[in-house]
Order: structure tokens, then sequence, then C-alpha cells
């Protein structure tokens, strides 16, 4: 069966809490003691309506605040396919968890609350799906039980809404009408809005195609851990262990460590001790080298015809998520796959507004939040692909050296000159 | 072009082993919790496929809390010593011994709360760094908002105001001094995804998890299983023999049985495929105190 991972997205009360609640209870994945914890809840609050909300909202904080503060996960099944549901928050404040959150999805759903339209955290959050690549797209317009159901406010939005779409780099968009509160066109298509032909939010996370994401063209093999036993019977037993994060990789196949640049040959495949011929993404397996070449941990295996930038001056887009900036000349850990080297930031090219994708130059600094294209300049050779064309050889993080913590996601674009 | 294509199951599969090594790369001293419940019997099977025909690079590490079924702790003596692999056993009441503890007493009192001393005592004795643990997001409100790393401070605390990013599948286990890292490599697990696995693996269990005919106390609606010394029987309490199972499995004192025929795996998967009740709504007793509850535990070290 397959497995679709999707995040909600947009602006603070768009009722993305909500819409995930309807989708859960809608399609009977609720137990009936969650039910009845809900049920209690909501009863403490002020109208006593039941609040859907409440089943991804599990903070104490967060059900104080009636807020989305940190993504949370929720797992639901139906016939036709298996989902992985993510949470984000929309207040600003939690824009980094809400990328947390984004940067494994395969689809989007962006909320529109129908009174407002098109606000700055729906460009905001749209703009990082975009950077984050992530392939499909769903605009759900929600609350249209507060605008009389009205085709006019849905197509204006829509309108709206395709204007950005133009100036960010995302696929298709599919744009749905919907009442979360009420369940119009989630799990079942609306009677209120006859005049929308489309399907359902449901139909179309069940039936939208996957088959094109997963990148099996580029064959990349960060090394995790090598396993060497070190016996009396297994004691030339030297084996890769990692998980192919693109492309396939077969027996005999000739390939390259990077970044030294030995070649050798694919001796062996083995999954839980088992032989292959081949494997492909997202495999997690131990390769065999038919040479003693040196590979420890943070090499990159790649096959020999088809190999990646290898620089150590690399052009990126920058979310940044710290509170401290973010200053040109700064040093941090970048952290690519198992890979990690000391690196400083050269320049920031440009900064991006969030509201206007307008390009700002001469930016020395940058806040939380905000978005560039930086160069870096790393100690050691980094081997990536850029991230349109690889999400995961051509993603980073950037560490803060005395704190310790996550501070930047990068998307590797070029070499930089 | 669909040939190229791994199952959901390979997928949870792949993530989780990508994980444990990622643990196995990054820490000096990792460890991997094992209670001899389900989902920790899944982790070990898991590290086999990491790690094999290597040993793991990490010893398994049980707090006992003395209200374990003898069963669970049989099975974790037998797989421990089968699989060749290092077993660190500390006991909760020699915490309560030497802290001078007081132990909850009354109803429903459990030693789910004291676990956590002997937990960052044993973290503190042997210097882990990283701690790998069955704890799946499905299972709890306060559990589907943490990060795959986890990063506690030197009292084992949980922020869940100020969790690290976690971006795609880049994992930052970096660290200082004396905190530690709480690892869930089944995170994105579901409780039926945990037993399709069994299932399709043909991984064994302690028996308590397949119908058997037991003697149980009955309170509240709920079965718990009789033992010594471990829950104070009331006058209201009935003592009843039933055929049951357990669902998941704890303490003694906070886990309860259900009614159950299924004595077979193929059974079991048909029995949770078919409930409305949650896995831990249905046997748990300590998470039913309070909204917060797991929230809280796990702000106090709790895993
Ligand atoms: N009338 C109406 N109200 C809605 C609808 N969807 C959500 N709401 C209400 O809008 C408010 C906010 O909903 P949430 O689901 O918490 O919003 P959110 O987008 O998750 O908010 P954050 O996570 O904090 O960004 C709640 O009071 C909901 O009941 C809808 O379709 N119609
Ligand atoms: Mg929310």
């Amino acid at each position: 069966m397959d497995l679709l991972r999707f995040i909600t997205a947009g602006s603070v009360d768009d009722g993305k809490s909500t819409l995930i609640g309807r989708l859960l209870y809608d399609s009977k994945s609720i137990l009936a003691d969650q039910m009845e914890a809900i049920e209690r809840a909501s009863k403490s609050r002020d109208d006593g309506e039941i609040d859907l909300a409440l089943l991804t909202d599990g903070l104490r904080s967060e059900r104080e605040q009636g807020i989305t503060i940190d993504v949370a996960y929720r797992y639901f099944q139906t016939p036709k396919r298996k989902f992985i549901i993510v949470d984000a928050p929309g207040h600003i404040q939690y824009t980094r968890n809400m990328v947390t959150g984004a940067s494994n999805c395969q689809l989007a759903v962006v909320l529109v609350d129908a009174r407002h339209g098109v606000v700055e955290q729906t460009r905001r959050h749209s703009l990082i799906a975009s950077l984050l690549g992530i392939p499909h797209l769903v605009v759900a317009i929600n609350k249209m039980d507060l605008v009389d159901y009205s085709q006019d406010v849905f197509s204006n939005i829509c309108i709206h809404y395709n204007e950005l779409a133009q100036k960010l780099d995302v696929g298709e968009v599919t744009y749905i009408p919907l009442s979360a509160l009420n369940g119009d066109n989630v799990v079942e298509k609306s009677a209120n809005m006859p005049w929308y032909e489309g399907e359902p939010l449901l139909s179309y996370l069940e039936t939208v195609e996957l088959d094109h994401d997963e990148n099996l063209t580029d064959a990349r093999f960060p090394v995790q851990y090598v396993i060497r036993p070190q016996t009396a019977e297994l004691h030339d037993y030297r084996g890769y262990a990692g998980k192919i994060t693109s492309g396939i990789f077969r027996k005999g196949d000739t390939v390259t460590v990077l970044p030294t640049g030995e070649t050798s040959t694919i001796d062996a495949i083995e999954v839980a001790e088992k032989h292959f011929d081949e494997a492909f993404a997202p495999m997690s397996v131990v390769l065999h080298l038919a040479d003693d070449v040196d590979v420890s941990r943070g090499n990159l295996i790649v096959k020999s015809d088809n190999q990646p930038v290898v620089s150590q001056n690399v052009e990126a887009m920058l979310c940044w998520m710290d509170t401290k900036p973010l200053k040109v000349g700064n040093k941090y850990t970048l952290q690519h796959g198992t890979f990690r080297t000391r690196c400083a930031v050269r320049e920031i090219i440009y900064q991006l507004n969030v509201n206007t994708y307008e390009e700002t130059e001469d930016v020395e600094s940058l806040k939380l939040n905000d978005i560039a294209r930086i160069v870096l300049k790393t100690a050691k050779p980094v081997s990536f692909d850029p991230y349109d064309k690889n999400r995961v050889n051509g993603g980073a993080i950037l560490i803060d050296e005395t704190s310790n913590v996550t501070v930047g996601a990068l998307m590797l674009r070029k070499e930089a000159i | 072009m669909s040939t190229y294509k791994l199952d959901y199951l390979d997928q949870l599969e792949s993530e989780a082993i990508h994980i444990m090594r990622e643990v196995a790369g990054q820490f000096e001293r990792p460890a991997l919790l094992f209670s001899g419940g389900k989902d920790s019997i899944t982790l070990v099977h898991l590290a086999l496929k990491a790690f094999r025909p290597g040993k793991f690079p990490f010893p398994l590490v049980h707090i006992d809390t003395g209200h374990n079924f003898q069963e669970a702790l049989d099975f974790r003596d037998w797989l421990a010593e089968s699989l060749g692999e290092k077993l660190i056993v500390r006991y909760v009441e020699d915490t309560i011994r030497e802290k001078k503890l007081k132990e909850p007493t009354g109803r429903n009192a459990s030693r789910n709360a004291l676990q956590t001393f002997t937990l960052l005592d044993t973290i503190e004795e042997f210097e882990f760094d990283a701690c790998i643990g069955g704890a799946r997001r499905d299972e709890e409100k306060a559990r589907a908002k943490e990060r795959v790393f986890s990063v506690r401070d030197e009292f084992g605390s949980w922020d869940p105001k100020l969790q690290r990013p976690e971006l795609w599948n880049i994992y930052n286990g970096k660290i200082h001094k004396g905190e530690n890292v709480r690892v869930f490599p089944i995170s994105n697990w579901t409780e039926l995804d945990v037993w399709n696995y069994i299932k399709r693996e043909n991984i064994a269990l302690p028996s308590i998890y397949f119908a058997h005919e037991r003697e149980l106390i009955l309170r509240d609606g709920k079965l718990l299983a009789t033992a010594k010394g471990v829950i104070q029987q009331e006058e209201t309490d009935e003592i009843v023999t039933r055929r049951v199972r357990f669902r998941t499995v704890g303490d003694i004192s906070c886990t309860a049985a259900v009614e159950s025929d299924a004595d077979t795996l193929e059974a079991a998967i048909a029995e949770i495929q078919a409930t409305r009740i949650s896995e831990r709504g249905e046997t748990r007793i300590d998470d039913q105190v309070s909204e917060a509850a797991m929230e809280d535990r796990k702000k106090g070290g709790y895993f």
C-alpha cells in the first residue's frame, strides 16, 4: 500500500487543526475513548461545542491558548492509502516548526480563511512549501460557511492565489472550497456548494499520483556506519551501512567514494544478511566494495557515471530559525546527511521578502524566520546535488557551535564562484 | 517504474534502521531501553537488521520496576541470551532503598513515576548519551509532538516549547556533556503497523500477548493481573477467572488485560483492527489520572 505524508499549513486560526480533526472524524478514524477525551476537554470551554482541533493540539499550553505551537503527527488509513498527517502551527513565531514538519512531506494543504483571503502567513508558508520542493499543493479555502458558500468569494481567492503561485516554483495547484467545521468537501461532497465540480479533499488525497516523487536517477549512498565484526570467521567482513537516498545501485556498478574520489566496484548488496542484485531509494542496506578503499561515516558513495557537485563554496537558499541573528562571517557546523564540516557565511546574496517575493540586496544579517540566498565556505568539500533535482542530497542544516541547536535549513543550489 | 517502489512497511522499516544507525554513528555511549514489550522487541529486531553480522553498538537496558510480568522478564533474559547481546538491569527497588523514596500508596498506585529516578541514575552511571526507546507518536497526544531525536537536559526534562528543528532525515545529535538524547526509531509506526510487522517478520513475543486463562482482579470495569505485593486488594474488588490477553505489557499495576480468544497473531491483529478503543485507553491506567499526565511525566524526565 502507498504512504502519503502531507502537511496542513496557512495562517493562525485558518482551521488547520480543525480540518485534520474533521478528516479523521468523518473517515471514522477516531477511536471511542479519544472522542470521549476531547468531548470532556471541550466541555470546559466556553461554548461547549466539540472542538475537533483538540485531536492534534495535545500540549497543555496549546489547549489553554487555543493555538498550535509545535507540529503534531497523526496516522490514518483508508482502503486506498495510508496517511501520515502533519499539523503545523500557523503562528509566525513557530515557523521553524512548520519547516520541520514540511521537510518530509510530499503534499501540502495550504488553508485560506474565506473571509480574509490570502494573508502574509499564506504567502510565507507557500514560499516555504515551494522552497522545500513539496511536489503537490492543495489550496483549501476554508470557512465557506461564513461567506454563504459563495462561489464568487472562492473564485476571487483562487485568482489571487494563482498570481502568487506564478511567482513561485510550484507545480500544479488544486483548489477546494470547504468548511472544516461542518465537514463540507472534506470527506463528503458538499450539498451547499453545488457549483463546485471537483472532488472533496479526501478523494484527492487518496488518488493524487505519487509515483514520480522518488528520484531514481541519481544513485547516492551516504555512509552512516561501518560494520566490522572482527571475529575469527568474519575476519575480513567490512560492510558500509546506510540508506540509499536516491537512485538505484546494482551489483557490479562502478562507484566513486566522495569527497576522496577513490573508485571501486560494488561486490555485494546486503539487507539483513541476505544478498540482492540491486537496491533502490529509500532502502537501508549494507554495501560491499571490491577494493580496499578508505571509506568511513560521512562519505558519499555514488555511481561513477553520475556524480554530484563536490565543492567548498556552496550557494544555497536558507531558512533562518534562530533568535540569534545570522551575520556575514559567522561560523557554524554544516550537516549534510551524515557528513559534518565547519563553515563560514561568505555572503548574503539577497533576502527574500516573504510577502512580495522580491529580492533585497545589501543585507548584512538575518533574523528569525528570514529567508535568503547565501554563500557558504566550508572547511571540507560537500558532495551535493541541486535541491530542485534531489531533495535528499540537496538538503543540509546549520548547527550553532555553542548551543548545538539546529539554526538553519539549507536548500543547496550550486557551486558558488 | 512500479517495481522500484517500497511498500509502506518497508518504508517504515528503512526509516527506523536509518535512525538506529544514526545513533551508532553519532554517539559515544548509546543504549537501547528494553522493556520486554512488543515495541521494544520490534526495536531489537530492527537492530538486528541494522547491525548484523556485527554486534549491537549498544547494550540493552531494562529498568525493572519490580512490578513486571514474569513472562516478560523471562522473555527478556531469553532474548538477550540467545542473541548474545549485553543486558543491563537496574532495579527501582534499589533506588527506593538508597534514596529513601516514598512509594505511592493507595488506589491504582504505581511505580511509573519512580522509574524515572532509576532511569536517570542509570544514564548517569553508564554516562549514556543516547537512549533508544520504542515510543510511538500514535500512542498519546504529547508523544504525537515529540521529535525523533528528543534532546533532554541533565535532569532528563523535555521542553515541548523548545524543541530543535528536525529536517528531512538529518538528525542533529550534538549535545553538551550531561545532556542526553532520547531516540524514537518507530515514531511513525502505528500499533497496527507494529503488529503487521511482527507477523511479517515472524517475531517471537511473550506468551501474555495471546489469549490465556488467568486469575484477575475486576476493578472499575478493568481487569488487573493478581500479583502479591503489587496490587493491594480492596473490598470492592472481585476476583475472577477469564480468558484474556494483554494488548500492551507495562507494569502489572498499571496495565489492564482485555478479554479475548485471540491465541494467534492473525487473531490478535483482527481484534486490533476491529477495536474502537485506543491501546492506551484500553489498557493503561496511569495516563488517565489527568489530561496532561504524559506531558508532565516527560517534562520530569520520563520516556
Ligand atoms: N465557521 C467556521 N469556523 C471554523 C472552520 N474551521 C475552523 N474554524 C474555527 O476557527 C478557529 C481556529 O481553528 P483551528 O483549527 O484551531 O485553527 P489553526 O489553523 O489550527 O490555528 P493554529 O494552529 O493556531 O495556526 C476555531 O475556533 C475553529 O472552530 C470552518 O470551516 N468554519
Ligand atoms: Mg492548529
